[in-house]
């Protein structure tokens, strides 16, 4: 299990070759979730196969009196059917989503798997999400806001990390949140502060919060025009390796990270990625399928028919164990081999 | 028009703004308890403690509380409010936000009806009217202990997280004497309503008044708000002091501050209070753990609604309870009585209850037993600074007293001795103690005529006095008479009689 606020178990899954699914705002409880944006995060589910990641759904899925954000319908757990026949599916492409930063490889992949629903009789079509180039900064704001408000409990007063200054409770609250959280968190609380003062209140945080309809809105309009799924990259490439990473700050990584998987945060729509292959480096690559709200069984199903079409190299742990120890023995960083 | 004593040439404008904590077995977002005076940090959840991971569940009966306060209050009741977060540090406020109603609260635009009772003989009943601007549910904060000699604060949670509701009533008063008579009513309707026991002593009911002074017909002038009147005792005089304490500034040339201030009771006067400078920006969000609260009336309640789930407004206003306005009148019209005394009636904790239950087991006249309960009864515990409930005379004795003159079977006078003796609580009972000091009145009618007849005979110049039309003549013979009879003669009785045998 994971959190997922902007992408946070989707952008790993596609990184690592696992299933990463976000399920709908509401439908499972957040209650015992350290929270991050109270109105974006979920629980996330992280398996091997799709099958798995609804089994788990099934478990943790319905209302939670605990939770008022849950809905109020119970939920049975459910099995996933095999679907054989996707002619009368329709997936969208969101046309907004080929970017230029996006990795050749990622975009040839993103093109294969939509020729591959076609080629099997499904309805392929490009769509339009208009609003999609001020999703990232309006969930940067929103995100920002709701952290610097979250965050305000950490005082090292009754639980956690508590400095040694006894000056005066200010004093005392400074120092502790001051060594207690890293520059990144500082960045987020103090913007969002900035964000939530009287004077910009308006300006920036409502201002978002009208953008964020505006952005479920396009979401809606989609599935309402006859769209079943649709078919997105998960992120921009494969993994980065760290020293290529820590080129860039925090910031500018969360924003490209982010770029493809937070409208579904914003809109509270179930979205789950799926590793479809390895890139030329050997390093998984996954595609992201985004769903109607709580079509959440739906959305697994295509998934699943998905994953069966692409059969994933997945690893397999055995071999992976027998691989790690040839590796140390001959001191070489590897990508692993695998078995088909 | 105000009755207040201010001044000339200046007017004071008082708001209000006063929380109520609500009386609910839990709190308002968490199932901890709510207690008074329990062992520190006792009565504290994690969501209290602000663990991160635990989420807000509205409180229902919270909810029904505010319904019922905003009915009774003449308010609208909004069917949809919203819940906000209003950011500040403070160490008695664990999660660094407070949860309350800033945007859309849950009843607006009410009115409170108050009355004085001026005049002369304090007789004129005066209504006046402050208007409710909105009552708001929101949390009750931890308390915090400062101990100087230690230079350490210590924090109790119990109270983090109680329900309050947030009364706010416009600038419409204009004194202290009106401000804490509004605030009376109020915390007499809270208490017929049961949504809040509101005693000030307990922390139950808290008041900050804003406060500004002008020249009538001008502009109003900066207001100060002062902080935390928690005592039924100073807050008129706070007040008041604060009003001149701004008069005697400006005629002194100087500015009001718009700052907030506290009362030091001791010293009686108010002073700024050093951790409140500067504006506080508080940074007000929508609290995204909340969905907007949702209530219904008959006509817009969804068909096979779970009666669990959902709140009627309008079963809500036919369950009310009786506010005291509507007790007050009926006392009236039943009883005969004086406006006034159904006030005071009220306003004495208990003693409604009191005069009830001897109204139950006696005959006399209403009348004579609103005398003894306000004059007599009152008047006693007053002097000894004694609560109703710590009386030593209990409502069947005052009963079996009031029985005992209406029988004619002792005086007034005679009364007015055993209610003495009866304070002194030595376990008697009236008719005890009647005996006991032989204070029977004579009842022989003929034995009391002889003594009269004699009293005249032994004193023929007053006798002369009389006949002569000497009006106070008659009330030494009526003294002799009584002497005569150890006082245990009725003086109507006995001047009745004389007055016969005068004639004839």
């Amino acid at each position: 299990l994971g959190s997922d606020t902007g992408g946070s178990t989707r952008n790993p899954a596609a990184h690592c070759g696992l299933v990463g699914l976000k399920p709908s705002y509401g439908l499972v409880s957040r209650h015992g979730l350290i929270p991050l944006v109270n109105s974006m995060d979920v629980p996330g589910i992280l398996t091997r196969c799709v099958d798995d990641a609804a089994i788990v759904l099934g478990v943790l899925a319905g209302h939670d009196p605990k939770d008022s954000t849950t809905i109020q319908d119970p939920v049975k757990p459910f099995v996933l059917p095999s679907l054989t026949d996707v002619s009368k599916l329709c997936i969208g492409i969101p046309k907004e989503y080929l970017t230029p930063e996006l990795s050749s490889e990622v975009r040839s992949l993103w093109s294969k798997a939509a020729n591959l629903f076609e080629s099997e009789g499904a309805k392929v079509i490009e769509v339009s999400l208009p609003h999609t180039s001020y999703s990232i900064v309006c969930y940067h704001v929103l995100c920002t806001s709701e952290v610097a408000s979250n965050m305000a409990r950490f005082d090292g007063l009754e639980y956690g990390h508590r400095c040694d200054i006894d000056v005066s409770t200010e004093a005392m609250y400074a120092a502790t949140r001051r060594e207690g959280f890293n520059d990144v968190v500082r960045g987020r609380i103090l913007s969002g502060n900035f964000f939530l003062l009287k004077e910009n209140y308006e300006n920036y945080f409502v201002k978002a919060q009208k953008v964020r309809r505006l952005i479920a809105n396009d979401f809606v309009t989609v599935f309402n025009s006859g769209v079943d799924v649709l078919l997105t990259p998960t992120t921009l490439s494969e993994a980065v390796p760290y020293t290529e990473f820590i080129k860039e700050d925090n910031r500018t990584r969360s924003a490209q990270d982010d770029i493809f998987t937070q409208a579904a945060n914003m809109a509270g729509l179930p979205a789950v990625s799926v590793p479809m292959a390895l890139s030329n480096q050997g390093l998984p690559i996954g595609l992201q399928f985004i769903g109607r709200a709580f079509c959440d069984q739906e959305l697994l199903t295509i998934a699943k028919w998905f994953e069966k079409q692409v059969q994933f190299p997945v690893i397999q742990l055995q071999e992976l164990m027998d691989d790690c120890s040839s590796v140390f023995e001959n001191e070489k960083l590897a990508s692993v081999s695998l078995k088909q | 028009m105000t009755h207040c004593l201010i001044e000339h040439e200046w007017a004071a404008v008082v708001g209000l703004e006063i929380h109520a904590q609500i009386s609910s077995k839990s709190k308002l977002f968490s199932g901890s308890q709510v207690h008074f005076a329990a062992p520190p940090n006792s009565l504290v959840s994690f969501f209290d403690a602000s663990l991160p991971g635990t989420l807000p569940v509205l409180n229902r009966r919270c909810v029904e509380a505010a319904v019922m306060t905003g009915l009774a209050l003449n308010c609208r009741i909004n069917k949809k409010s919203l819940f906000d977060r209003k950011h500040y540090f403070y160490a008695d406020l664990p999660a660094g936000y407070q949860i309350t109603q800033q945007r859309l609260p849950i009843a607006v635009n009410g009115s409170l009806v108050y009355s004085f009772c001026a005049g002369k003989n304090r007789s004129q009943v005066i209504n006046k009217t402050a208007r409710v601007k909105q009552i708001q549910l929101e949390q009750d904060s931890g308390k915090s202990l400062h101990d100087d000699l230690r230079s350490q604060t210590l924090i109790d949670l119990n109270r983090a997280g109680v329900g309050l509701l947030e009364v706010v009533l416009e600038p419409d008063m204009s004194c202290g004497e009106e401000a804490a008579t509004a605030v009376r009513e109020l915390q007499l309707i809270l208490q017929a309503l049961g949504t809040s026991q509101a005693n000030m002593a307990e922390g139950q009911l808290r008041v900050d008044a804003n406060i500004s002074v002008h020249h009538p017909g001008e502009p109003l002038g900066v207001r100060t708000e002062v902080k935390n009147l928690n005592s039924a005792r100073f807050l008129a005089k706070a007040i008041d002091y604060e009003i001149q304490r701004q008069i005697n500034e400006l005629e002194n040339g100087g500015e009001i501050l718009n700052e907030t201030r506290s009362f030091d009771s001791k010293l009686g006067c108010t002073i700024p209070m050093r951790d409140k400078e500067g504006k506080q920006d508080y940074r007000f969000m929508p609290e995204p753990n909340l969905p907007p609260l949702l209530l219904y009336d008959t006509e817009s309640l969804p068909a096979g609604a779970d009666p669990q789930q959902v709140i009627d407004i309008d079963r809500i206003r036919e369950q009310l309870p009786e506010l005291p306005s509507v007790t007050r009148e009926k006392l009236v019209q039943q009883y005969g009585m004086l406006p006034e005394h159904s006030f005071t009636l009220l306003n004495e904790v208990g003693l409604l209850e009191f005069f009830q239950n001897v109204m139950k087991e006696t005959r006399a006249e209403p009348k004579k037993v609103t005398s003894w309960v306000l004059n007599t009864l009152l008047g006693f515990l007053k002097q000894q600074n004694l609560a109703v409930s710590e009386s030593p005379v209990t409502p069947s004795a005052l009963a079996e007293l009031l029985n005992l003159l209406d029988r004619k079977a002792i005086s007034s006078s005679a009364a007015k001795q055993v209610f003495e003796e009866l304070w002194r609580n030595e376990g008697k009972t009236p008719a005890q103690i009647v005996s006991e000091k032989k204070l029977e009145l004579m009842q022989d009618q003929e034995a009391l005529e002889q003594l009269c007849h004699a009293v005249m005979e032994g004193h023929p110049q007053v006798v002369m006095d009389v006949k002569k039309g000497n009006p106070r003549a008659i009330n030494k013979l009526i003294g002799l008479v009584r002497k005569a009879t150890l006082s245990r003669a009725d003086p109507t009785v006995i001047k009745e009689i004389l007055e016969k045998k005068l004639a004839s």
